[in-house]
């Protein structure tokens, strides 16, 4: 970490384990959990936050002197809206199977709480170059929860990683599905990934005790 | 009158914000500790709904869809703004919200009281936006059905805050392992709760087809409805 400070290399480090935006500050749940049943569609949507919450803070935070405390908030969505429109029409233009599956969900992470939680509690108070290094940071900690919840769900919802088949071939009963082994079809549905998250939320707070809510 | 009826019903159980799409989950999460606040916040996003959806339904079929801008007259037939949605809908929504909290504040401080604290938050809710979108996305066909089916998603946004709020007041007297105490059991309740919604799924269907082939709801693209067919396709499979 030559490039960076101690201070800024944190501002990164941080959202990734004891802060996380999804399983600590829960923030940023609504997208995270009804498109993670492929990982390609989960790698999709972190990189989408990313561009978005790395971009917005920057602007957010150039501007935060100029803007009147009282409309703050429709400033910020008009700036998430319009980086939204950018990621929603690329996608569209590149990648148009995926954007339908994505559906609604590219639109919603303009009301995504992790960008406009991070605008208030940090942009607004930073300089830009902080500011970005914070977005980053809370992206990729996003991203973190999202590929852990879209691998499990895909792994052993349909057996496949990336569209790819890793246990065999479930009709022709090759690989691991020659011992007998099924795919469980529940880990596809929308209930699962709770409980995924859920247990995620376990296992870190039984790492670091002092996570524990009393 | 009975589309609308069963539009009703759907949004409220079937289509459930929470349970079966996720919308609105921050909140949801973060605002659900007691009933009392939770009816208030509830009531907000029902009243709120009922007021966004059939604006943006409007917006969307007057201004923004492929074509909507012919009443301006013939050259205006083929511009395409619907690239402009979002940002339509949220500044609509933002405005709205702001709106609702000026005139609630004029006509009826009591409701003020219990309702104003939860405006500002409910214009980045993303059921808000949801409703919109989805209503977009379904291509909803009448201004009532449309109004129809933002009152529907909002009781059951409502209903769904509800319940886990009552759940959590409860919970406190269980003994939950440490590390679950909290955000992790508040998950996994929500998840059981989902499987528990997912058994209103016949509820429209268990009748006579036919009259279910005319409704605009089924054109719907949801992921929740490619992973029920995945779902299917496996069992049939095996």
């Amino acid at each position: 970490m030559g490039l960076l400070s101690k201070k800024d290399a944190a501002l990164i480090k941080d959202p990734l384990a004891d802060n996380n935006p999804i399983t600590i500050q829960v923030l940023g749940i609504c997208s995270a959990l009804a498109i993670t049943a492929e990982l390609e569609a989960s790698i999709v949507m972190s990189i989408s936050v990313l561009f978005v919450l790395g971009i917005g803070n920057v602007v957010i935070s150039l501007m935060r002197n100029i803007i009147p405390s009282k409309i703050r908030i429709i400033v910020q969505l008009i700036v998430v809206a319009t980086l939204v429109i950018i990621v929603d029409l690329v996608l569209k233009a590149f990648a148009y199977e995926l954007s339908k599956t994505l559906s609604v969900f590219v639109g919603l992470i303009i009301t995504n709480c992790i960008i406009m939680g991070r605008f208030e509690a940090f942009a607004l108070g930073n300089g830009p170059w902080r500011s970005f290094l914070d977005g980053i940071g809370n992206a990729l900690g996003y991203a973190v929860i999202l590929i852990i919840v879209g691998f499990f769900r895909e792994l052993l919802g349909s057996g496949t990683l990336l569209g790819i088949p890793v246990l065999g071939d479930p009709i022709e009963k090759t690989g691991l599905y020659a011992l007998g082994y099924e795919n469980n079809g529940f880990m596809l549905l929308s209930p699962m990934a709770l409980i995924v998250v859920g247990i995620i939320i376990w296992v870190q707070r039984t790492r670091n005790k002092t996570l524990i809510e009393d | 009158m009975l589309e609308h009826l069963e539009l009703f019903f759907k949004s409220i159980f079937i289509d459930n914000m929470v349970f079966a799409t996720f919308l609105g989950m921050c909140s949801y999460l973060a605002v659900s500790k007691k009933v009392s606040t939770a009816v208030g916040l509830g009531a907000a996003v029902i009243f709120v709904l009922a007021i966004t959806v059939p604006l943006n339904w409007l917006l969307d079929q007057y201004i923004l869809q492929p074509g909507a801008l012919s009443w301006m007259g013939p050259e205006y037939a083929d511009y395409d703004l619907s690239f402009l949605s979002f940002i339509m809908f949220i500044a609509t929504i933002a405005t709205m919200v702001q709106l609702v909290e000026i005139v609630v504040e004029k006509f009826s401080p009591s409701l003020y009281n219990s309702l104003g604290i939860f405006l500002p938050l409910i214009a980045v809710n993303c059921a808000i936006l949801g409703g919109s979108l989805f209503m977009q996305s379904r291509e909803i066909e009448t201004l009532g059905l449309a109004t129809t089916y933002g009152v529907g998603s909002g009781i059951g946004w409502f209903l769904a805050i509800l319940a886990i709020a009552a759940i959590r007041e409860k919970i406190r007297y269980s003994n939950v392992p440490p590390a679950l105490r909290g955000l992790g059991i508040t998950f996994i309740i929500t998840g059981l709760m989902a499987i528990g919604f997912m058994s209103f799924g016949g509820m429209l269907t268990g009748g006579d087809e036919e009259t279910k082939e005319d409704t605009t709801v089924e054109v719907q693209v949801t992921p929740t409805d490619d992973n029920t067919e995945l779902a299917n396709n496996t069992k049939i499979e095996e």
